[in-house]
This record gives structure tokens, sequence and C-alpha cells, in this order.
């Protein structure tokens, strides 16, 4: 019982899709926490100690104890923290929600990144293979309220990246990578997101991400020149 | 109710060896069913109509894909029997983190080891060796990942080791040279009848490789 409330610190980055989602899990857990913003241009002697491996964030410490990758995090806040459980308990419907957390992150956010890397016809390529993903993750979604059912789960905090970066990004690209027409069910999902009080305090404020995405990618641009 | 458990698996997978070993570990009785993955069943395109790859594993009908996520699967499913993963948090943590290392580094590096040339090898097989060394500076004097117990790490890993003699030979080097507590570690676990069962023949894998150059894959 002592351990579970000791100090909780996460070195995240506020922009981060990565960093936000366990800002999520543990806003939902009611875990107490204190949030060290990381400079990822210039990274601080703590975060490298913590995450010698990647050298990435989010790293979660817990009593001094590092864990990294979000997805591991998250299911470290899970097993440690059991109250509003992000994964359900059925062991085949943890199997599922696993297997559509690693679709997010290794197919859509992979495949995503292109659409905003590449110009002309890999663009263009780029985003129908982004839409070829979508419709799966869209095909879930008929009949739910939220990717984990009625209350919303480890999918949908992992898939933030999808409601909040990758639609906020469209602005910014150019290209409507998401359009309602074709994807009602994700939209219908984004609503329901933005009526959860833990998503809206903890996703970043809409103007200050759309220019910082803009200046991301203006910094891409002069790079591939 | 008897479980009816089947493993879509093709013999050569490293992925596929972690869920053989998984369900030998946990004595549980499955139906192998070999996969020709030039003519795909149709049985494996239902089950994993997302990805289309083996391993998939389906018990009492419900399919569930991806090696890792079978192997938690398998260890939540038959908690009784022997555990794959600790049952402390961050331990658990810290054997997902280096299951996730594992994953997203070799396989790709590996395949560079018999499918790549030149520059593009060269480079491969420095960061192939860069990687497991990581890996085995992790591993350090212990048995095992875990300590003194067989699990998740281990399982995530050793599935590679049937390949070691191709890379070898392929890439023209010595993982044992490299690495020696890696192979000092994957010989203790061949030891393990799970393992033995599971593991395919070295050298059928390195027969098979002028077969995958010209396909070009390996899933």
């Amino acid at each position: 019982m002592a351990e579970r409330s000791e100090e909780v610190k996460l070195l995240g980055m506020w922009a981060s899709p990565f960093s936000r989602r366990v800002e999520i899990a543990l806003t939902l857990k009611g875990v107490p926490y204190e949030f060290s913003e990381q400079d990822i241009a210039n990274k601080s002697p703590l975060l490298l100690q913590s995450n010698p491996v990647h050298k990435k964030i989010p790293v979660l410490l817990h009593s001094g104890k590092p864990i990294s990758e979000s997805l591991v995090i998250l299911e470290y806040i899970d097993d440690t923290w059991q109250n509003n459980p992000i994964l359900p308990q059925d062991p085949y419907d943890r199997a599922t929600a696993r297997f559509w957390g690693r679709f997010v992150d290794e197919q859509i956010y992979v495949t995503a990144m292109k659409v905003v890397g590449k110009v002309g016809e890999e663009k263009d390529a780029a985003v129908e293979a982004t839409r070829d993903l979508l419709k799966l993750l869209e095909k879930e979604l008929v009949g739910k309220k939220f990717l984990g059912g009625e209350r919303l789960g480890f999918v949908d905090i992992v898939a933030t990246l999808v409601a909040f970066w990758l639609m906020r990004t469209e602005e910014v690209v150019g290209v409507k990578v998401v359009p309602v027409e074709m994807f009602p069910e994700i939209h219908r999902w984004v609503k329901n997101l933005l009526d959860v009080d833990v998503i809206k305090k903890c996703i970043p404020p809409e103007d200050e991400h759309l220019n910082y995405i803009r200046a991301r990618m203006d910094r891409l641009k002069l790079k591939s020149v | 109710m008897v479980d009816e458990v089947i493993l879509l698996d093709y013999w050569p997978s490293m992925f596929g060896v972690r869920t053989r070993i998984a369900l030998e570990e946990k004595n549980i009785k499955f139906d192998y069913r070999e996969q020709d993955l030039c003519n795909k069943s149709a049985l494996l395109l239902e089950m994993n109509p997302v990805h289309k790859k083996i391993p998939v594993l389906i018990h009492n009908g419900k399919p569930v894909c991806e090696s890792l996520i079978q192997v938690e699967y398998i260890d939540e499913t038959w908690p009784m029997e022997y555990p794959l993963l600790p049952s402390d948090p961050y331990q658990r943590a810290h054997a997902r983190f280096w299951g996730d290392f594992i994953d997203k580094m070799l396989p790709g590096l590996g395949k560079l080891m018999w499918g790549a040339k030149g520059v593009e090898q060269e480079s491969g097989k420095k960061e192939f060796i860069e990687m497991l060394k990581t890996v085995e500076f992790e591993l350090g004097d212990r048995t095992y990942f875990g300590g003194e117990t067989f699990g998740y790490v281990d399982i995530a890993l050793i599935g590679f080791y049937g390949w070691f003699d191709a890379f070898e030979k392929y890439g023209n080097f010595s993982i044992e040279a490299e690495c020696p507590t890696i192979i000092a570690w994957a010989k203790r676990c061949v030891k393990r009848d799970s393992v033995a069962k599971s593991l395919p023949d070295s050298e059928k894998v390195t027969e098979l490789i002028p077969e995958l150059k010209k396909k070009k894959r390996v899933e």
C-alpha cells in the first residue's frame, strides 16, 4: 500500500502524444504526479540515466525506479493502481486491446508520419495507406461509444494519437486525411472523447499545439532542402 | 469444457517459436498447423485479416495475433501452470520493455544478415551485434533474463537462436565471438524441453536461406 503512493514523476514533453497518454492514465486513476518537461534537443542527465537504451520520453519514475516505452508504462500504471481499470479483465479482451494498441503505434503512427514527411506522389500514397489503416479503426468503433466499449480504455488512450495529433496535423499539412464522410465513426468517437473531463484536461491546448506542429513541419521542410 | 487450441505457424519462424514454447511450458495440448506462406490458407486470412501473418493462436475458435501478445494471453489464461511473467508490476514492466526492445531491434536487422549485400549488410551486421550486446549487457551474469526462472524475455529472444547459424554463415561472422554470454544463455535454454521441442533445426533454417533470398520474404 505504501509503495503505491510514493513519489511518481513523469519525464515528458507537452506536445508528445506518447507523453500525454501517460498523463491521461495517471489522471484517470487519480495518481498525483510531478511532471518534468524535458528538452528533447538537450537531454537531461536524469532522462539519459533513466532511459539509457532509447534516451526517449516518456519515462515514468516511481519511487525513483524508471519505466520506459509508453505502452509498457500504461500497463505498469494499470497493474499498480487498480481503480478505474484501463485494460479489460478478460484475457481475450486484454489480448485484443494490446493488439489494437500496437496497431495504432506500429502501423497508423508510422504510416501517418510519412504524410508529414513526404511530398507529391509519395505523400498521396501515404495518405491512402493511412486511410486504409484507419478504416480498420473505423470498423472497430461501429456500435461503440469508445474503442474500450462503454467507458474509455487502453486503446482509446493510445489512439488519442489519432484524435488529437493526426487529425490536428490535417490543418497544417493541408490534407484532410480523416474526412468525416469517410470516417463518421471516428469523428463521433472524437466528440465522445472531448466529453470526458480527463481527456479535456490532458490533451495539449489546440492553438499552442497547432503552432507547434506548424513550426515542426517548417523545420522538417528546411531539413529536406 | 475441453479447450481447443490451434496454432497456425511456420516452422522456422522466430515468432512462432515463442508461442510454441509458452504452450509447452504450460503443458497445453495444441494442434500445430503448418502454414504455406506463399499460398495463405483461408483460415489464416480469416483469423488474422489485419496482418495476414503467423503465428495465430486460436483458442476455442477465437484468434489471438502477435507472438508476445500470445505469450501474455497464454500466461493469463492458464495462470496455475508455470508463470511466464513475474508477478511484481515493476518486474513485469521490465520484462515487457525488453520484449519490446527485442521485437523492435532484432528482426529487421536479422534479415539484413542474409537478405542484404555489401555496405547494407555490413552496417546491418554492426547494428545487429550492437543490439545483441545491449541485450547481453542486460542479461549480465544471470541464468535467465528473469533471474533463476526462465520466462518472457528468454522466450522473446530464444527464437532468434535458431537463425544464428544462418546469420553467421551469410553474414560471415561469429556471434559467439561477439556475444559469448548470449550463446551460453541460449545453450542453457535449449536444455529445457519446451525450447528443444520448439526451436527449428538450425541446419534446416540455413538450407532455407537461398529459397528465402529468391522470394525475399520471411514471416
